[in-house]
């Protein structure tokens, strides 16, 4: 199926695409059709910055259940550090 | 010699006029013979202008038709790959519907004025373009369209969608064509319910059509390239379209 489900969200950081380093303004998470993942169905992530382009992007594309691992290791990663720094 | 050229064909990227006079990208092909042929309007599923979308488009030249593939993220980002375009149509939310219209009605005012043409023209499309070949037929004067399991023709998207997605059927009454619809028994978006339900509005409409829904298949059962590859049926869907075509546009 099509989902067309997209989050948006605003994001400040920096990415490494085909073109070197850029820095990211926002990303789009969906559970849709990957392009090359070989599943039918995979949780997608765009890092962009429009500003820069459609080429300034940084993709994934995960099984569902390697993002929600993916969520958890983030989760604990940010848990973990030092008080006040994250 | 003369047997020999009776399948050759050209294939290549142009430009031509799309919604409000902008000009777009497009990828043409046809057979090289004098015609007369039929037009096809291929519309690109959500993933793109991609080299599954083209092979399409040369499949319907291989078969003796003139066919084009608009490609629907040009504007969001020209000259990009079509990953990335797709991404950045999807993040601005989507191909809006008054534009799609535009850009087939161009696309198909092309096909019609090349000298080979028959005059014929019609449109089909594969997933989001599954709903946009409806729409086109509902909004411009068509000879076919083909809806391959396009969702949101029936019922709404989920609530919060980024996308800019509304359902059409109640455009039924201006559908200008005969419209062939394939459909996989096991896909979701749409549920075999929402296609049944079309098929009654349709029907109540008076509008000739046909629906086909495979067993064993779900979305996107037409991509080669795709887990969801479904040969059996992909191949008869392949036989549907060219025994519609050849009814309506052929000749």
């Amino acid at each position: 199926m099509c989902t067309y489900l997209t989050e948006k969200l605003a994001i400040e950081g920096s990415g490494k695409g085909a073109a070197g380093w850029f820095g990211l303004t926002e990303a789009t998470v969906y559970f849709d059709h990957p392009q090359h993942a070989r599943a039918d169905h995979t949780l997608n992530i765009d890092f962009l910055n429009p500003g820069q382009g459609p080429s300034a992007r940084v993709a994934v594309e995960l099984t569902a259940a390697s993002a929600r691992a993916l969520a958890a290791a983030i989760e604990s990663a940010l848990a973990s550090a030092p008080p006040g720094l994250a | 010699m003369g047997h020999t050229m009776k399948d050759a064909m050209m294939a290549e990227a142009i430009s031509i006029t799309g919604h409000g006079g902008d000009r777009i990208e497009a990828y043409l092909a046809r057979p090289l013979g004098p015609g007369p042929y039929g037009g096809v309007v291929v519309i690109h599923h959500m993933p793109g202008y991609d080299e599954g979308s083209k092979e399409i488009t040369r499949k319907f030249a291989a078969h003796g038709y003139l066919a084009i593939c608009p490609n629907l993220h040009y504007r969001e980002a020209p000259g990009a790959s079509p990953d990335d375009a797709s991404a950045a149509s999807r993040a601005q939310g989507g191909v809006p519907d008054d534009r799609l219209v535009g850009d087939v009605a161009g696309a198909v005012a092309y096909l019609r004025a090349m000298p080979a043409s028959n005059g014929k023209a019609g449109t089909i499309g594969y997933c989001s373009g599954g709903r946009q070949s409806f729409l086109a037929a509902c909004s411009l004067a068509l000879d076919a369209a083909v809806d391959c399991y396009g969702a949101f023709v029936i019922g709404s998207p989920p609530e919060g969608m980024t996308l800019k997605v509304v359902p059409i059927a109640h455009l039924a009454r201006d559908l200008s064509c005969p419209l062939l619809g394939l459909f996989g028994a096991d896909d979701s978006y749409p549920a075999p319910d929402e296609v049944a339900e079309l098929d009654k509005i349709l029907t109540k409409a008076g509008k000739p059509h046909e629906f086909h829904i495979y067993a064993g298949a779900g979305h996107a059962f037409f991509a080669v390239n795709r887990p969801s590859y479904r040969p059996e049926a992909a191949t008869d869907g392949w036989q549907k379209i060219w025994d519609f075509y050849g009814r309506y546009l052929a000749g």
